[in-house]
């Protein structure tokens, strides 16, 4: 049987008592997007700058579980700074870690693109893969996954020209 | 079961031993179990009533001229006879529709009497405090025929505020109100509420779900139109529920469902709808459940609903008691002060500011079972400004030692997030 140590990680107990990132950033030039977890009633919401192809600065506000906080803040904490295909590969890998037991659906329902394909390899996770132990406890797959689908959800529409957020 | 005369109170360590689920450990110890408001446990003699029904009796009902047929009808039409006086219907053998739950219980009335009786602009009211189920189903309505909806509010003390009851029931068609919140634990006083809408001309729809279960109801003395409630809240099985409605509301209203069983005759044409209850009840319906939840109905009785909540209303007292002086400030009850007429068992709260699932997470370890998130009642929550709550209920085979252990393992939820 999985045990709580699996699945609160000091790591994760420490991005949670103190998220990293957290806050907001005016918009524009920031992106705003959020994220929901009709289940639980989490909520992300993230403030995304990119500039020439560059996740230059991010922002997470909102509220929500340990696990839903603390990974938000650990992805905010790997992808600030990289470029926007590597921080796509970084959702692809994190999403791939977390889908054990969920089936990979996109958000409108249909297979999603966010496959492993190009996918890092969880080794070169680092700190993120401490949520790996969250897989054995599939109720809370979704509050592990919920900043990275925001992302996710952000970059398609920084990409598809809505910079600000509607 | 565990016999017991009818003045001492409860004894949840014997009734256990009737609850195969409780009955006995799981991982070294016995399982807390403190989510009935969500779903109970069931008894031996609920699992043994459906067995025994399917060993012996089944057949389909109101079909075949065989005598297996014509027992199982038989057997069947008793259960309903059963829930209905439950309820103190004045005619229980006509007034109970079964449905699979509370929820389609309520969807019947918003469907078969909503979209016969109701136009553009005519008014329903709910309150803030409705389960998604007393919701959902109005909201579809409105959507679709452009009826008003109005709401009675929560007040201060997590009762709801009758001060602009009059006005706002005023020119209404239906007031739909639960008779016991799933959050709060509020008993709602609905005797101010019917007297206003009768006055109004409207009928009222109780959402006993939460109410049923714990205490004796009686559509009669409450004054009530129409009533929902669900098996599986009440020591039953899942699949089944029932609606109880005056027989001449149910005498004008349309079916709901089509298909066989609800029908006089069919023609190419067209189709005569059969009598009520069986109108509203198309195709084969849930037997054995229906005979499961006339054995649950039979041992909630043996034990006693004044009894049951008698030892809820102690318990609930002590719980909150104990919670208090545990935690003091760090822990915040949403619901009113125990009370016995006007409270029943369901405590939910918030532990600091740990999240729910975080704390259900923790108390899961310790062996102990709560509901954490919104509780189908997402208005219900943005009123007290919160996403979710921690979710403790309680009934007849809980105890002191469950409350104990509750308050206990709380202080290693504070240890690893604090
Ligand atoms: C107050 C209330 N109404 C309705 C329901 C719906 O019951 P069911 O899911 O069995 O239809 C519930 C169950 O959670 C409830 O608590």
């Amino acid at each position: 049987m999985a045990g709580l140590e699996d699945l609160y990680r000091e790591i994760i107990l420490d991005h949670y008592r103190s998220p990293r990132n957290r806050g907001e950033l005016p918009t524009p030039p920031a992106h705003r997007v959020e994220g929901f977890n009709p289940l639980c009633g989490d909520e992300v919401v993230l403030y995304l700058e990119v500039a020439d192809g560059v996740v230059r600065d991010l922002r997470v506000a909102g509220q929500g579980c340990s696990i839903s906080q603390s990974s938000a803040s650990m992805m905010s904490a790997a992808v600030k700074g990289r470029p926007v295909g590597e921080a796509r590969r970084l959702v692809r890998s994190f999403k791939a870690m977390m889908s054990v037991h969920e089936v990979s659906l996109g958000e409108d329902g249909s297979p999603s693109d966010d496959g492993p394909g190009d996918a890092l390899d969880p080794s070169t996770l680092g700190e993120l893969a401490a949520l790996q132990g969250v897989v054995k406890f599939p109720v809370r797959i979704k509050c592990a996954t919920l900043s990275w689908n925001t992302l996710s959800q952000g970059l398609d529409e920084i990409e598809q020209g809505d910079p600000v957020g509607s | 079961m565990a016999s017991m005369t009818t003045t001492e109170p409860l004894d949840p360590a014997k009734l256990r031993a009737d609850f195969p689920l409780l009955d006995g450990t799981r991982c070294g110890r016995p399982l807390v179990y403190l989510d009935s408001a969500a779903s109970a446990q069931r008894p031996r003699a609920v699992l043994e009533a459906m067995d025994e029904y399917y060993a012996t009796t089944h057949a389909n009902v109101h079909r075949g001229v065989y005598r297996l047929a014509e027992e199982a009808t038989r057997r069947f039409e008793e259960a309903r006879a059963r829930v209905g006086r439950l309820v103190n219907a004045p005619e229980p053998g006509r007034e109970i529709v079964f449905t699979k739950n509370a929820t389609e219980a309520i969807n019947l009335v918003a469907y078969a009497w909503g979209r016969h009786e109701l136009r553009r602009g005519d008014v329903v009211v709910l309150t803030e405090i409705e389960h998604h189920a007393n919701l959902v189903p109005w909201l579809m309505l409105a959507e679709e025929r452009g009826i008003e909806l109005r709401y009675l509010p929560l007040g201060a003390d997590f009762r709801l505020d009758l001060g602009e009851l009059e006005r706002t029931v005023d020119g209404a068609r239906l007031v739909g109100v639960t008779l016991a919140s799933n959050v709060l634990g509020t008993v709602v006083d609905v005797a101010p509420i019917v007297q206003a809408a009768h006055r109004a001309g409207a009928l009222v729809l109780g959402d006993g779900a939460q109410l049923v279960p714990h205490r004796p109801v009686d559509v009669q003395a409450l004054g009530i139109d129409l009533l929902a409630f669900t098996g599986h809240k009440m020591l039953g099985p899942t699949g089944i529920g029932a609606l109880w409605a005056r027989a001449d509301l149910l005498e004008a209203m349309p079916p709901f469902l089509g298909g066989g069983e609800m029908i006089r005759d069919v023609r190419l044409d067209g189709f005569t709808p059969t009598d009520i209850p069986w109108r509203f009840e198309a195709g084969t319906p849930p037997i054995a459940e229906a005979i499961g939840l006339a054995a649950a109905i039979d041992y909630l009785e043996q034990v006693g609903l004044e009894r049951i909540h008698q030892h809820e209303a102690r318990l609930t007292a002590y719980a909150v008691e104990r919670l208090e002086e545990r935690y003091g400030d760090d822990l915040r009850i949403f619901g009113p002060r125990p009370d016995p007429e006007w409270r029943g068992g369901v405590i939910s709260f918030a532990f600091g500011d740990i999240h729910p699932h975080d704390v259900a997470q923790v108390l899961d370890e310790h062996g102990i079972c709560v509901r954490a998130g919104h509780h189908c009642a997402k208005p219900l929550m943005r009123c007290l400004g919160v996403g979710a709550t921690t979710r403790a209920s309680l009934y007849l085979y809980n105890d002191e030692h469950d409350v104990d252990r509750l308050v206990d393992a709380l202080e290693s939820v504070r240890d690893l997030f604090v």
